[in-house]
């Protein structure tokens, strides 16, 4: 690389999380899979039986 | 020479790109079962519309039932989950001139997914797993169904996987510097929701084959819809995703143009990773006991976030094409920059014709459908296959075709056969698609329930009369839905043609005249600006507000008819 | 200069101005979806169309149970249509709707202007209550049951067709699956 590896500190926060692909990945499963899938999962589970 | 000299890499005449042998074949093997995926979904689908048109009929309902289950997985999950994996291997090999992380495991991608799909197939023609594409338990399919469902996923996931090695790979061995290109963060964009999608399916599929197989006794039904749309719905965002990098990337191969803002195009990216596969609800708005909250707040993906990375996407892509023809000296009027484009060339008109379709059929209806009471209105009916035609063939596929046409010459080394029904064919597939995906609207907001062998509810003491409008809007519909099937027909007998027959383009030959960066060309006329008033991209502004205004209609309209129906609460 | 199949040719493109073109869209886009986000919640208390989250778990027995004492309880006729008993329960009252391979069962007869607490359920496979020609949908499942609070504001024929595939063959099936509700003035 030209630039030295230094550069990237003065870089944005927001570039280097964009850069960050293992990041990307954990962000598109946690955030469905809190706010889909387990609180989905809790719904259903707490409906209540019929009389 | 002998092959053990061959280098790994070749230089593309056509694209300048060096490009891995290996990861070359990869992308052919998926390009080209893709393409003979979309030909077999093809067929069952044309069996399908002429079920649906009222009056032809043709097949009775248990094979219509059959032909609608193969039509779904393949058409929806088969033939575009194979075109992406050849997207994926392409950007993150060809487009950084690097190598396939791992080509053994891609061998294994693409062989477990080919035998997946066979087994599902066999599956579904032996005639007793007509379950459709969802397969919702307690209706039961074959195991093998779910099998093959089971081993096609794992072979995209591991698909996923290899592309993401190869990211690494090119990062280590420095092909690239600083940020991945935009294209190539799409698709990380695209693979990362693919790995929660196939996951999710992973975590249904399993016990449900497990359970066909008498091994758990059951499974409750909303706890498999619930998890199973985290993978069916998911699915089809990967789609928009990979269509939305399509149209970047033909965008700059056309015009030379860059992304308005490498700020704005990945922060859009971004809100999709975060939100867009909160849209797994849209399926359970109409569900029993499914809180309003928890409704509301994924159906919206968290306040519209991920709409609104859309809007942003179909806004920057052609302002992106906008400013590159500007700069290229058609800076005069609202649309001098759009009429003088290059209409005849089909990767460009094809790529246009997916983002005019995928905004104004499949986007404006999917906001609105997925609103929470609407839904109620819509849900379940012919609306549904017409909006996600709309998206899906419309956007989708047609955004795959269009880059085929790109990829012909660079990844299979042939030139375009048959130029002028390629010329034709996006035109033929987008126009037939429009009509049916409108008529079939236009057939649901009337009533009229999807999955039906027979509408006429014919010789049933209770049977109900759809208005004569809705027939008419059926059988339009369907009519252009044989339009849609001649169009991939078209599209499918140039590919063959071309790969099959088409002049060679030599490793060797002379390099194609590239494509002028729109900025070094400006740069010469010495101008400062382009545009009016500011505006970098007047004529897309205008456009996309005519988006707007239509969606806001169509918005209240809506509103307006559910406020008519029986009062619930 | 650049393309957006190559690496930003701005290393530091996050701190790159953003286009007047693409500020203003997007200032407008997200305005819309803020106000798209706040109307779908005021429609619960502005809108007269809503869905009810009242639901329970149920077994296929307990609901049965309950179609079969209302079918005791309120049945005034047989469908001229079908032979199928019509049941007119009072307004106000709970309302038993059953799901079945191949079939709404039992026929509801129902005042204009009065609400009635409709239940749903199904007795085996998923199925779809999809009212006509309202064009109102719901799912109903199969040890679940929802209630809705139904107000029907025109009289007359009503017919519900399956709207969530159920299986079937030729004779009969999804295709077939039907229901009746009369509304009278
Ligand atoms: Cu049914």
């Amino acid at each position: 690389m030209s630039e030295p590896t230094t550069s990237s500190e003065k870089r944005h926060v927001m570039q280097l999380v964009l850069d960050d692909n293992m990041l990307m990945l954990f962000l598109a499963i946690t955030v469905p899979t809190v706010f889909y899938t387990l609180w989905g999962i809790m719904e259903v589970i707490t409906i209540p039986m019929a009389k | 020479m002998a092959t053990t000299t061959m280098s790994e890499f070749r230089v593309d005449p056509v694209s300048g790109l060096k490009i891995n042998r290996t990861a070359n074949t990869l992308v052919k093997v998926n390009a080209f079962a893709a393409i003979v995926f979309l030909l077999v979904g093809g067929l069952f689908g044309i069996g399908v519309a002429l079920t649906r048109m009222p009056g032809v009929q043709l097949l009775k309902p248990e094979l219509f039932y059959m032909f609608l289950t193969a039509h779904g997985i393949v058409a929806l999950m088969v033939w575009i989950i194979f075109f992406e994996m050849a997207v994926l291997y392409f950007l993150g090999a060809h487009l950084l001139g690097n190598r396939l992380a791992t080509p053994r495991l891609a061998w294994t991608q693409f062989w477990l997914m080919i035998i997946g799909a066979a087994i599902t197939a066999v599956a579904i023609l032996q005639g007793n797993s007509s379950v459709m594409m969802t397969s919702y338990v307690p209706l039961q399919a074959a195991p093998h169904f779910y099998l093959g469902l089971i081993l096609f996923a794992v072979g995209a996931l591991i698909g996923c996987f290899v592309f993401l090695g190869t990211l690494v790979v090119a990062k280590e061995e420095k092909t690239y510097t600083g940020s991945l290109p935009l294209v190539v963060f799409g698709g990380v964009t695209a693979t990362v929701i693919a790995i929660f999608t196939i996951a999710s399916g992973a975590l249904i599929l399993i016990p449900t084959f497990l359970w066909s197989l008498g091994l758990i006794s059951q499974i409750d039904p909303m706890m498999y819809r619930v998890i199973w749309w985290a993978f069916g719905h998911s699915s089809q965002q990967i789609n928009v995703v990979t269509h939305i990098s399509i149209w970047y990337l033909i965008a700059s191969l056309v015009f030379g143009a860059k992304p308005m803002s490498e700020k704005v195009s990945r922060g859009a990216f971004l809100l999709y990773i975060l939100f867009l596969q909160l849209g797994s609800v849209h399926h359970l708005l109409a569900d029993p006991g499914l809180s309003s909250a928890w409704k509301i707040f994924n159906t919206s993906y968290m306040l519209y976030l991920a709409v609104l990375a859309s809007m942003i996407h179909g806004l920057t892509v052609p302002g992106s094409i906008e400013v590159a023809q500007r700069k290229k000296g058609l800076d005069t009027g609202l649309f001098t920059w759009l009429r003088k484009a290059p209409w005849g060339n089909p990767v460009f008109s094809g790529m246009f014709m997916s983002l005019i379709g995928f905004g104004f059929i499949g986007g404006i209806t999917g906001v609105v459908m997925s609103v929470e009471q609407i839904n109620m209105i819509i849900h379940n009916t012919m609306y549904l296959p017409g909006h996600f035609h709309g998206t899906v063939v419309s956007g989708t596929t047609m955004a795959f075709m269009a880059v085929t046409y790109y990829l012909i010459p660079v990844v299979f080394q042939r030139k375009i056969a048959l130029g002028a029904i390629a010329k034709l064919q996006p035109y033929v597939f987008s126009i037939g698609g429009a009509i049916f995906a409108i008529s079939l609207m236009g057939a649901g907001t009337l009533g009229v329930q999807r999955r039906h062998a027979d509408i006429s509810f014919a010789g049933q003491p209770l049977a109900y009369e759809y208005p004569e409008i809705a027939k008419g809007l059926m059988s339009f519909g369907e009519i252009g839905g044989i339009v849609m099937a001649l169009g991939a027909t078209m599209f499918i007998i140039v590919v063959l043609a071309s790969i099959f027959t088409g002049e060679r383009i030599a490793e060797d030959a002379k390099p194609w005249p590239k494509v002028e960066d729109a900025d070094v060309v400006f740069e010469k006329t010495g101008k400062k600006h382009v545009g009016t008033g500011g505006f970098e991209a007047p004529g897309t502004f205008v456009l996309a507000m005519v988006l707007f205004v239509t969606l806001v209609l169509y918005y209240f309209i809506n509103f307006k008819y559910l406020s008519s129906v029986w009062s619930m609460s | 200069m650049g393309t957006s199949y190559t690496p930003p040719t701005n290393p530091d493109w996050w701190r790159e101005p953003i286009e007047r073109t693409e500020l203003l869209w997007i200032v407008i886009s997200f305005a819309w979806c803020l106000f798209m986000f706040g109307w779908m919640i005021a429609w619960h208390w502005i809108g007269n169309q809503n869905m009810n989250n009242e639901a329970y778990k149920t077994t296929v027995e307990v609901y049965t149970k309950k179609v079969d004492d209302q079918l005791a309880k309120y049945t005034v006729r047989k469908d001229e249509a079908s032979g199928d008993d019509v049941v007119a329960p009072p307004p106000g009252s709970d309302v038993y709707l059953l799901g079945m391979q191949w079939q709404w069962r039992p026929i509801l007869e129902l005042k204009k202007g009065q609400t009635y607490r409709l239940h749903l359920s199904s007795k085996d496979v998923v199925h779809g209550f999809s009212l006509q020609p309202e064009n109102i949908n719901f799912q109903a499942y199969p040890g679940y049951e929802q209630v809705i609070n139904i107000t029907p504001n025109k009289s007359g024929t009503f017919s519900i067709a399956c709207g969530e595939y159920c299986g079937g063959v030729d004779a009969m099936g999804h295709h077939t699956m039907l229901g009746r509700i009369y509304v009278k003035e």
